[in-house]
């Protein structure tokens, strides 16, 4: 099993805001819920109380990048566009100010049900002109979130992971830039955030079944390479599955059928997430299993995809190990 | 005792001018925002040519065409901001936080020598500058604030952040009473107080309208007043047709709060026939051209200027 990292945020955020004065935290009454409690009480001149009110927030942050401040906006990731969205486009998207958006419990990693999801959150941002977006994956993504985030020229909005958090890389988010986890030449799966560490269970098993896999971790959503993903799409025999804490629409799934679609690539997608549905209050594990965001979702997708069924149970991907992955460069060596 | 300002004229003259123009522009386009002209003339007029320490202009007299919004791909893409002069760490911002009164901030910039009259002759014109609706581009502006209740937001994060660095700048917002049916500006206001943000002012051209007419009938807010002291405001109610009660109230002391100036105004102030179009005041279209001819000789006449030659039958 990987290395569990606990709140790598916290820390990484205090040694990268602590190196660079126009870094500032700004907080919505979500300060230790956010790894941030910690930062407040050791640096009050660099933290922000902005309470319950997101849309001044939002507007609020602008106007400290107008001032030359580089702001990390602290909240769980519903929060920051849902309610604010007016705010995001006009004071933060449109004139391109500096506000990083840290958004704590993506998708479906909060028990907090509807109101606490942010399942869509990715389609709202690729739609917004400006915006970056970058997702982590795993300790040593939320390690390097805040000076990836802090790169851009521009707004960022990140969804970032908390709490005890597997390390599954040993090298940082390099922005733009995919992760190449294996070279097979069978299926191609392309997954972000912690469906990532749901394809490295399945894909053990499916190797086990003798389906060459070929797998890419996306941390950096927009701005996307398309001409990168498109040799892995035309490397593999068959189509590519998606999978992704998120609605099929508007995410990575429909990232790559838009790139499919415009290069003429003639494959099939099979697009894994939240099927145009909410989800509702629960642990993490039961509504990944629940809405089909877990590791049997996606060895089913690839069945589909194959059109085959390849016998794999529970078990077996219960049992399947999962390990760091120590290289980007010679993925094909795991 | 009339008193002059950084340009030089009277203040007075500078609000009478801003109607002027603001008339003249509405009866050749067949209507306009003239009612704001006739609540905010003095408010606008006091603030650029008396109150706001600012530069000289850093961009033509001519406003530029639209050059694009801004993106990663629009390397010499600029605000409008440059109007108000450079940004200098000791000297004053304003934002238009009601972007509907750009036809009034325009006429001021006329009037105080920051814009070339022709500026107005691009008002609303496709691939111009010179919006309707004010944008960043647009002469003046330097955020959008378009859509209404962000503006004093904004103005706080940069008020803070400037204090932060120790400038001696402020930072002042232009504010509409519609703006406080907005929640974002109590959020706004209890966010100053809370942070102790007291470089930030503000005037806010009470008139009690709004687009689908007087406010008490759309929405009825109450007492401004007592409400924004309550979440932390320093607050002045005055008339907003006085300069010297814009003088007198600027000068209260504040720490530790915001300065809010309620300027209480009349929407007909110097053209009394608008009232004609009472409760829709806030885009008049003539609704004939009897009506355009009748307000056009009303309102010269109130101006004290010849009828505008619109090429209509007079």
């Amino acid at each position: 099993m990987p290395e569990m990292v606990n709140r790598p945020y916290e820390r990484a955020f205090e040694t990268y805001a602590m190196a660079h004065p126009e870094v500032l935290c700004l907080s919505a009454d979500l300060t230790s819920s956010c790894e941030i409690d910690k930062f407040r009480d050791n640096h009050p001149e660099k933290f922000l109380s902005l309470g319950m009110a997101e849309q001044n927030m939002l507007s609020f942050a602008g106007g400290l990048g107008l001032a030359g401040f580089r702001p990390f906006l602290h909240t769980f990731g519903v929060f920051l566009y849902r309610r604010p969205y007016d705010q995001l486009m006009a004071s933060v998207a449109y004139p391109r100010r500096k506000v990083r958006l840290m958004g704590f419990l993506p998708g479906v990693t909060t028990p907090g049900g509807m109101t606490h999801q942010a399942i869509e959150d990715i389609s709202v941002m690729r739609s917004i002109p400006n915006m970056t977006i970058l997702e982590t994956g795993d300790a040593t993504e939320v390690e390097s979130i805040c000076e990836a985030a802090d790169s851009i020229d521009g707004p960022v909005y990140c969804r970032v992971l908390r709490g005890s958090v597997p390390r599954l890389f040993d090298t940082p988010i390099e922005v733009g830039k995919m992760r190449e986890l294996a070279l097979g030449n069978d299926v191609l799966i392309v997954t972000s955030g912690i469906s990532t560490e749901e394809a490295l269970r399945a894909r053990g098993a499916l190797e086990a079944k003798g389906v060459s896999v070929r797998h890419l971790h996306l941390n950096t959503i927009k701005p996307f390479d398309a001409e990168a993903i498109l040799d892995h799409i035309h490397a593999v025999k068959g189509g590519v599955v998606t999978l992704e804490n998120h609605v099929t629409e508007g995410g990575i799934g429909s990232l790559l059928a838009e790139i499919m679609a415009d290069n003429g690539v003639g494959k099939r997608l099979v697009r894994l997430g939240l099927k145009d549905t909410y989800a509702h209050g629960g642990s993490r594990l039961y509504l990944m299993k629940y809405y089909g965001l877990d590791a049997t979702a996606l060895v089913a997708g690839v069945e589909d995809l194959l059109g085959t069924q390849l016998g794999i149970t529970e078990d077996d991907l219960t049992t399947a190990r999962v390990d760091a992955v120590h290289s980007t460069v010679k993925a094909e060596a795991l | 005792m009339m008193s002059t300002g950084r340009n030089m004229k009277p203040t007075e003259e500078v609000a009478l001018g801003i109607r002027r123009r603001v008339f003249e522009h509405a009866m050749r386009n067949n209507g306009g925002y003239l009612s704001q002209a006739c609540s905010a003339a003095e408010q606008l007029a006091w603030l650029y040519n008396e109150q706001l320490t600012i530069g000289e202009p850093t961009l033509p007299m001519v406003p530029e065409p639209f050059g694009g919004v801004p993106s990663a791909d629009n390397p010499t893409y600029h605000t409008g901001a440059g109007y108000n002069g450079p940004v200098r760490s000791d000297l004053d911002r304003l934002f238009i936080a009601p972007a509907h009164y750009a036809l009034v901030a325009y006429a001021t910039l006329i009037e105080v020598g920051r814009m070339a009259p022709e500026g107005l002759d691009m008002f609303n014109k496709d691939g111009s500058s010179v919006e309707m609706i004010g944008a960043e581009h647009s002469p003046g502006m330097e955020v959008h604030n378009g859509t209404l209740g962000i503006g004093l937001s904004t103005a706080a994060g940069l008020a803070w952040g400037r204090k932060k660095k120790q400038e001696t700048g402020k930072t002042w917002v232009f504010m509409s009473d519609g703006e406080v049916q907005e929640g974002q500006t109590w959020e706004a206001i209890q966010c100053c107080a809370h942070h102790g943000i007291d470089n930030v002012y503000a005037i806010m051209d009470v008139n009690r309208q709004q687009c689908d007419g007087a406010m008490n009938s759309v929405m009825d807010v109450g007492d401004i007043k007592t409400k924004m002291e309550n979440f932390g405001a320093h607050v002045v109610s005055i008339d907003g047709h006085k300069l010297d009660e814009m003088r007198d109230a600027v000068q209260e002391k504040h720490k530790g709060k915001p300065l809010i100036i309620l300027a209480n105004t009349s929407p007909f102030r110097g053209m009394p026939t608008l009232q004609r179009r009472f409760p829709r005041l806030h885009y008049v279209r003539f609704k004939s051209e009897q009506e355009r001819a009748e307000m056009n000789q009303d309102i010269a006449r109130a101006l004290g200027v010849a009828p505008i030659d619109y090429g209509g039958v007079h």
